[in-house]
């Protein structure tokens, strides 16, 4: 495992990543839903190759964090610097094709569109066509389409669902449409790609793969990773650098090593002792 | 003084479109449908009220209830046999399916009655009254329309706030699956709203009438588009949007007709409506909807 | 590789959709257009044949927006009526510029096109901002609305050019000119420029841009942006760009079929093109199946010819209508033949799994 070292921001990021500029960094990130704050004082730096954990008790703000990074939720405080740009006033969109791409808790799949289509709605901003050639079929059309075609199959291939390319998305297995959503996410061509509970419903042979794949995203297109994970397994393994969430604030942060002894997270997730 | 007048007779014309938006309102609160038939009920209810009047010779109370049974057994029987088998089909497949009833009524109608208008004579029994030497005329109909809208928006609200099946109303309106599993019949609960709606419908029909007394078998249509125009515009769902949509919707129907243009009084109708939903992309008084990601 | 390849070779099903619709639309014509050109179709009949052809342009341009994009559109016959009074306006402004009668009419079509086009545009940015139900009822509303102002509308040409005016003909201050739109009484004097063949090549132009779109980049993001727009929106997708092209698109054909509509009559008025009509056009769209092309067609077909083929029953023939359609959706959309239907299709794909297998 990667040496860690301590950034600027209170968190920690890979020795290999740290003469880089850091793939995320936010800043004191809030949120308050009416009265309600629903996460407060979120500050994290994820580093450019980094496999980065969140995790935290259910009801913790984890979903809403990914939501305030991919700017589904406008934060109400605090900022967020996706590759060194402000992602403040951008639309979901815009955040989306600056580099960060991200799968969902409850899958949101093209469900009546095939398996390829999908990844090629992921190629979206990467396929040179205008609207007239679109329209025509003629200037140019043919070659964006082979070529996108190209590319989403050797990102299937690379997942081995190349085989499945011309089903449809909604009527593959389970595990396989989680895949699919990774696989679309990956063809935004993203600079971190944020993964959400990757491995629910999912039995352990299906998690063992998943945890490889994870790897894999790495290591071959160079991007980070951030996931929310109930799995502890799977956390405490593939993850260099852990964040750990309750009731909208941070309460640790550090290696698998460090959080697995840390009391706080030990309290938060078992409960307070009854002092005697 | 006209400008009094005008806003009579816009609350007026604007309580008959709350009376309809509310059988729009309640059937889509609870069965989430646009039952485009409904404005082809409130047709059937005027012509059953029209026929009890002039053959039978029946007094014109005893001739809204008689109308009222109609249509309640009418929107009970549309539900059952052309809405019911499609609860799980999609919005849109209802939707057709509501136009198709909704030609349905019209044409049955039309054979019934035939196309030649009938003059509906006023159920209101007594004078229009006249103020300040004659400059203010209320009529007879507005005064009675205006108080039967109040009566039937109080008797609704407390309808569904106090008692047993109208608590079940507002619970399947919120979750279907949960009111189910919490032992509401879902299907019971949906005829009732039907039937409400549809004696709504009846009322409306007969008090439209009284005082636009043309009876032809389209009566219904634009009315019930206006309806469900004024339903949207107070937020879909809810009773008192329904009622408050209805009755801005004529008043500024009848303040156009009169200041502006006749022919343009339904396009800015149309106008102010969709003024209102960009600002207010829900109704005047709609719930926010936001999606959980 | 070799895997990728042969992927890349297979016919997918889009070429197959495509070849069925333009083969019904040529066959369809190859067998009429001598029969209606020998007079052996009936005369009510044959009037019908451009009204078709504009109502199955009207029903595949509908079911761009409802069948692909997934929004309901209650005023599609709005664009209808915006194509068909500017296509009449241009063509009479060009009746002695442009003397050959085909040419006039491209371009007049052209021109009601163009202008539904821009009021597409007009309209769908407010529009598209909303949701489901709340769109239907903003979509009829501008349908009423454009029904509106057209039926209030004076427009005459004369030698200094074009007159226009909200209030009456003689407001117009003309001299010695030509009325083109006379408020209620709609368009008068048109010169009939439209013919069946006119229609289907309208027809074939529609069905090569909307096949072409929906099988392209932008036609998978709408199709993306109808299955789950945040999923859309989080790989990139601007949702109201994509919203708003094909809603456009939608328009800009619905204008042209407008066009081609008002110049097969000599009068034509805008009551014509009130919400019945709108609903009609969604009648046929969804009949023939959401985001269906050819079912568009057949259905569009069938249903127009249907109260005419129901004419000897007379007046029971529009109550005849109403219970088929009743029917048709009870049968297409109840439980219990969705469950039928699961259960032959579930039997179909294990057959195939089985012939693969024994391959």
């Amino acid at each position: 495992m990667a040496k860690m070292i301590p950034v600027p921001s209170n968190s920690i990021i890979p020795e290999r990543d740290l003469d880089k500029k850091p793939i995320l960094e936010t800043c004191h990130l809030g949120i308050d839903f009416g009265g309600l704050t629903a996460v407060d004082d979120f500050t994290l730096t994820v580093g450019r190759t980094e496999i980065a954990g969140l995790i935290g008790p259910n009801g913790a703000g984890k979903t809403t964090v990914f939501n305030l990074l991919t700017n589904v939720y406008q934060p109400t405080r605090g900022t967020i610097m996706l590759d060194g740009v402000s992602t403040a006033k951008k639309t979901v969109a815009q955040v989306s094709r600056m580099g960060i791409a991200r799968t969902f808790q409850n899958i949101r799949l093209f469900s009546n569109m095939s398996v390829i289509d999908n990844v090629k709605v992921g190629l979206h901003n990467s396929i040179d066509q205008s609207l007239f050639s679109a329209i025509t079929h003629c200037f140019g059309y043919r070659k964006s389409e082979k070529k996108s075609r190209e590319e989403a199959l050797e990102l299937l291939d690379f997942f081995s669902m190349a085989d499945w390319a011309d089903f449809q998305a909604g009527s593959l297995p389970y595990g396989a449409q989680r895949r699919l959503e990774i696989v679309r996410a990956l063809a935004t061509h993203p600079g971190i790609i944020l993964l959400d509970e990757p491995a629910a419903g999912m039995n352990p042979s299906e998690t063992a793969e998943l945890m490889d794949n994870i790897r894999k995203i790495r290591d071959t297109f160079h991007i980070a990773v951030m996931l929310i994970e109930h799995d502890m397994n799977l956390v405490m393994n593939i993850c260099e650098g852990i964040c750990v969430l309750d009731h909208g604030k941070v309460i640790a942060k550090g290696t698998p090593d460090e959080i697995k002894t840390n009391p706080k997270v030990i309290e938060a997730y078992l409960g307070k002792k009854k002092e005697a | 003084m006209t400008f009094i007048s005008n806003l009579i007779s816009g609350i007026s014309l604007g309580s008959v479109y709350a009376i309809i938006a509310l059988g729009y309102t309640m059937v889509y609160g609870i069965a989430k449908m646009l039952n485009f038939a409904h404005g082809d009920v409130i047709m059937v209810g005027a012509y059953v009220a029209f026929c009890s009047m002039a053959y039978l010779n029946l007094p014109p109370i005893v001739a809204i209830v008689i109308a009222m049974i109609a249509c309640t057994l009418l929107g009970i029987i549309i539900e059952g046999l052309a809405y019911r088998p499609l609860r799980k089909a999609s919005s849109l497949a209802v939707l057709i399916t509501a136009i198709g009833v909704s030609y349905f009524l019209q044409n049955a109608a039309l054979l019934i009655w035939g196309s030649t208008p009938k003059t509906f004579s006023s159920v209101v029994g007594f004078d229009s009254i006249s103020l300040l030497d004659g400059k203010l005329i209320i009529t007879a109909e507005s005064i009675v329309t205006v108080i039967a809208c109040i009566i039937i928006m109080i008797g609704l609200t407390l309808f569904t706030k106090k008692t047993r099946i109208g608590k079940g109303m507002r619970a399947v309106s919120e979750d279907k699956d949960a009111a189910e599993l919490m032992g509401i019949n879902v299907n019971v609960t949906i005829s009732i709203t039907f039937a409400i709606g549809s004696a709504l419908a009846a009322i409306a029909g007969v008090l439209l009438c009284s005082a636009y007394p043309i009876l032809i078998p389209t009566t219904g249509s634009m009315p019930g588009i206006k309806a469900f125009t004024a339903a949207v515009f107070g937020g879909i769902g809810s009773i008192p949007g329904a009622m408050l949509g209805g009755i801005l919707l004529g008043i500024i129907e009848i303040f156009s007709k009169s200041y502006i243009s006749t022919e343009l009084s339904d396009a800015i109708v149309f106008a102010v409506l969709i003024l209102v939903l960009l600002i207010k992309p829900t109704g005047l008084l709609g719930k926010k909807i936001t999606e959980k990601v | 590789m070799s895997k990728i390849g042969n992927k890349i070779k297979n016919l997918n099903k889009f070429t197959l959709t495509n070849i069925k619709a333009y083969s019904i639309v040529i066959i369809a014509f190859i067998i009429l257009f001598p029969l209606n050109s020998r007079g052996m179709i009936s005369n009510s009949m044959s009037g019908l044949l451009v009204p078709i052809c504009t109502y199955i342009v009207m029903a595949i341009s509908l079911n761009l927006t409802v069948g692909f994009l997934g929004e309901l559109s209650l005023g599609h016959a709005g664009f209808m009526s915006v194509g068909a009074f500017v296509g009449v306006i241009a063509a009479s402004c060009f009746q002695d510029i442009i003397v050959s009668d085909v040419l006039r009419l491209i371009v007049s079509i052209i021109f009601g096109g163009f202008f539904a086009g821009i009021a597409g545009f007009i309209i769908g940015i407010p529009v598209l901002r909303l949701r489901g139900d709340y769109l239907a009822i903003v979509t009829l509303a501008f349908g009423e609305i454009i029904k509106n102002i057209i039926n209030c509308l004076y427009v005459g040409i004369d030698a200094a050019g074009l007159h226009m005016g909200m209030t009456s003909i003689e407001a117009l201050g003309m001299t010695n000119g030509r009325i083109i739109i006379n408020g209620p009484q709609g368009a008068v004097g048109i010169t009939k420029l439209s013919s069946f063949t006119a229609g289907v090549i309208l027809i074939l132009f529609t069905l090569f841009v909307v096949l072409n779109l929906v099988n392209s980049k932008t036609g998978r993001a709408v199709t993306a942006i109808r299955d789950n727009a945040i999923a859309a929106e989080s790989v990139g997708i601007g949702i109201t760009r994509y919203k708003l092209t094909a809603f456009i698109v939608s328009a800009v054909l619905a204008g042209m079929a407008g066009a081609l509509y008002a110049m097969n009559f000599s009068s034509i008025v805008a009551k014509k093109f009130d919400f019945n009509t709108s609903i009609l056009i969604l009648v046929f769209v969804v009949l023939g199946g959401m985001g269906n092309i050819v079912g568009s067609i057949i259905a569009t077909a069938v249903l127009y010819i249907l109260p005419e083929l129901l004419r000897e029953f007379s007046d029971y023939r529009m109550l005849i209508y109403a219970i088929v359609l009743i029917l048709v959706m009870l049968i297409t959309n109840s439980e219990k033949t969705k469950q039928i239907k699961e259960q032959i299709l579930l039997k179909l794909s294990r057959n195939k799994n089985k012939q693969r297998q024994e391959e």
